[in-house]
């Protein structure tokens, strides 16, 4: 070790410091605290995974209360939102949404309250779904107090990209839009505010899935969206504080993601993350089918991770030929141990 | 009080024009202050506008333990509002950890146990994150088990204050017999000699607070604190020095007072070794600090000049005793042991500044006592001789402080 000089360590003397094991064993036998245990909803074997050696974890016993947030991440996995339809007079499928800009503060980890930026109160924001060829209307109302857009990946005219200054532009609170296009390319693609300053716009929690589906659909499966975002909770835009797939941090460790085995399970699996954008997703002991951006129906590799920069997205399919607790979780190992880890339960 | 104000020449005054008493003009007003204070309080608050911002959150880590597997941090509240710590991660890694209270009000502490595999020898950055989501950060350069505080701790240090404190004052007071068959003008350069070594002890002190004082969590003041310990020390030493003399007032008109000045000058470096022991103290608690051999022989090299210091005022007095040498050993090098005790088990950089102030205003003094002494028979302090000793003085403990900087 290097030789700190007196006065060095003098001056880190108050921050390094010392011994005394009284207060130490108190504290220790002081055992759970008032106001620690919180019930836990869900609920799953794997409950207080981690710890020490056993890996990270949040407080034991902590997890938000999805209730407040008003949306479980878990229910957000499997919710895909086909919006309404009606047939147009040339035969062909007008599919509607209506998506709400709304700030909103919400618990991304055990206690830590982040002041969010949604679409629709949620974080990400609802999970579009539509049919190649369909016509699409996208109704867009800003009720948050900073001006908004909603700029989609797909293939559209100029003035319906969601950009400053370009069609329709930047909506200003108490506006509302309606944006309107073709579902094209089929894939799976995604949507997410434009105004500047970007890189906060999107931090900030305003971004969801867009999935066409090809004409003749995908084969039955079980399906699963994921999309893997983070926090910077400090506002300091030098990385986040705080990983996750679908916001909540370490939530499918406390309610693992339940799939049957032998069963085809299909991902949808997007990138969001902002501030440090390259992130991966590694599945235990499975490999899984690719298909980068869902654009082709043949996968290009087999593999058991994939790495994404920001925006990219692709499908990932697999069965599960074995019960059990199987772990997911970013290869960026800093990122799951900030949160970007969960678990599937085959049953 | 009543009285006293009848005593008063305007006590005769007629009733009409003192309808109250003396005491009610200083109640009065307090009352009034009470009041207003209070109607501030309760309602002052509504007449300002709100907050223009995010809460303020600071936390100051005052103390850490290590012990396998698991870090202790105590954090104090030292910003105007609460925060509540959600979640900590060290290095990247979200952890558990218990703690007795996770909101804390302002000045506000509670200490938080961690469950961290930590690996010996390596950084550890602790993240605080508070409900809001601010980061509150602390590092630990290089991780090190905190030593138990067992009898053998306490030992250690004690045997590691009497070698750095005690033994070398005593070496050098062995001097003293060389001194007193010295010229005077032999003396006197001496004694410049001591006065250089306590000023480059109090230059070094201070510098050492005013670090100190940087790191302290500002909550209690960093260099207030050792201006404050010194102006304590300096005055109370100035008390006890008035004191001896008017005791020993005979010794002091015979042109002696050499034991008040070796005990003014004991008690000084006794101050200031206070402050060495924490040094060492600490040091040892985070491992940083090598036991050896060199350690021990460059501190006794560096301290046996400040036995010298105290008895060089024996030189033109009576013999004095053995006991009473051996007692202002003690004073001046004992409480290096007090120091290292304290500076490896209630490390604390707030009390670290203090007592090292108390040094700095200790080390003025004595200097303040002894510069008369300098004078030569043209009543001049500053003469060629005296330079020369101040000089080597300053020189003496800058090389010997070379060889201890641990």
């Amino acid at each position: 070790m290097e030789k700190a000089s007196r006065r060095r360590f003098l001056a880190g003397g108050g921050a390094v410091a010392a011994a005394l094991s009284l207060p130490v064993a108190a504290a220790r036998s002081g055992a759970a605290p008032a106001g620690q245990a919180r019930p836990a909803g869900g609920g799953g074997a794997m409950r207080g995974h981690g710890g020490g050696t056993a890996g990270p974890t949040f407080r034991k016993g902590e997890i938000v209360d999805h209730a407040a947030n008003g949306f479980n991440p878990t229910d957000i996995l499997r919710d895909f939102d086909w919006g309404r339809t009606r047939r147009l007079v040339s035969g062909r499928v007008l599919r509607e949404w209506e998506l709400v800009a709304q700030d909103k503060e919400i618990e991304i980890a055990p206690r830590v309250k982040y002041p969010a930026w949604t679409y629709n109160g949620r974080v990400p924001g609802p999970t579009l779904r539509c049919r190649e060829g369909e016509r699409l209307r996208v109704r867009f109302v800003n009720a948050s107090a900073h001006p908004h857009t909603i700029h989609f990946h797909g293939i559209h005219p100029a003035e319906m990209d969601g950009v400053p200054e370009v069609g329709l532009g930047v909506i200003e609170p108490g506006l509302s839009v309606t944006y309107e296009f073709d579902a094209e390319p089929f894939g799976l693609h995604l949507y997410h505010c434009h105004v500047g300053p970007l890189a906060e716009h999107i931090a900030r929690g305003m971004y969801g899935t867009f999935i066409v589906d090809p004409r003749k659909g995908r084969p039955e499966a079980d399906e699963l969206m994921m999309q893997m975002n983070g926090f910077n909770t400090n506002f300091d835009a030098e990385g986040n504080q705080v990983y996750a797939v679908n916001t909540v941090a370490f939530h499918h460790v406390n309610e693992p993601v339940r799939v049957r085995r032998g069963e085809l399970v299909r991902i949808y699996l997007v990138n969001i993350l902002e501030y440090d954008p390259i992130n991966s997703l590694h599945i235990h002991a499975n490999f899984f089918d690719y298909f980068p951006t869902g654009t082709r129906l043949e996968p290009t590799d087999f593999t058991d991770t994939v790495v994404l920069g920001q925006a990219q997205r692709g499908i990932c399919e697999l069965r599960f030929p074995h019960r059990g607790m199987f772990m997911f979780h970013a290869h960026k190992t800093e990122f799951s141990e900030l949160g970007w880890m969960g678990f599937f339960e085959v049953t | 009080m009543e009285a006293r104000g009848q005593a008063r020449p305007d006590a005769g005054a007629p009733m009409g024009e003192q309808r109250f008493p003396r005491w009610a003009l200083a109640v009065l007003p307090l009352a009034a202050i009470v009041a207003a204070l209070t109607g501030l309080a309760l309602f002052g608050g509504q007449t300002l506008p709100e907050r223009a911002g995010p809460p303020v959150e600071e936390l100051a880590v005052e103390r850490t333990v290590l012990r396998p597997g698991e870090i202790e941090l105590s954090a104090r509240n030292t910003g105007p509002d609460p925060v509540t710590v959600a979640q900590v991660f060290v290095n990247d890694v979200y952890v558990d950890f218990i703690t007795p209270q996770r909101t804390l009000g302002r000045l506000a502490s509670a200490t938080f146990t961690l469950d961290y595999p930590w690996q010996e020898g390596s950084p550890a950055l602790i993240t605080l994150v508070t409900s809001t989501g601010v980061t509150i950060e602390h590092e630990i350069e290089a991780t090190v088990a905190t030593p138990e505080a067992d009898a053998a701790f306490y030992a250690t240090m004690g045997l590691l204050g009497t070698y750095v404190g005690v033994v070398p004052v005593l070496l050098g007071m062995l001097f003293l017999p060389a001194l007193r068959d010295v010229r005077e003008r032999w003396l006197r350069l001496f004694m410049a000699f001591t006065v250089g070594l306590l000023i480059f002890l109090a230059v070094d002190a201070s510098l050492e607070g005013l670090e100190l004082g940087r790191v302290a969590s500002g909550a209690f003041g960093g260099a207030e604190l050792l201006v404050l310990g010194a102006i304590l020390a300096y005055l109370s030493l100035a008390a006890l020095d008035r004191h001896l003399a008017g005791r020993r007032e005979q010794a002091v008109r015979a042109g002696a007072g050499g034991w008040r000045l070796a005990l003014m000058i004991a008690v000084g470096i006794g101050l200031h070794n206070l402050g060495e022991g924490l040094a060492i103290g600490s040091a040892y608690a985070v491992g940083e600090l090598a036991l050896g051999a060199f350690l021990v022989v460059g501190f006794a090299a560096h301290n046996t000049t400040e036995g010298f210091a105290i008895v060089a005022p024996f030189a033109r007095e009576e013999r004095p005793g053995l006991a009473r040498l051996v007692a202002l050993g003690v004073i001046a090098g004992a409480p290096a042991i007090l120091g290292a005790f304290l500076g490896a088990s209630i490390n604390n950089p707030e009390l670290s500044t203090f007592l090292l102030g108390l040094g700095v205003g200790a080390i003025v003094g004595v200097i303040v006592q002894l510069t008369p002494v300098l004078r030569d028979q043209a009543g001049r302090v500053l003469h060629p001789d005296s330079v020369a000793g101040l000089l080597a003085g300053m020189a003496a403990l800058y090389l010997t402080g070379l060889l201890v900087n641990v």
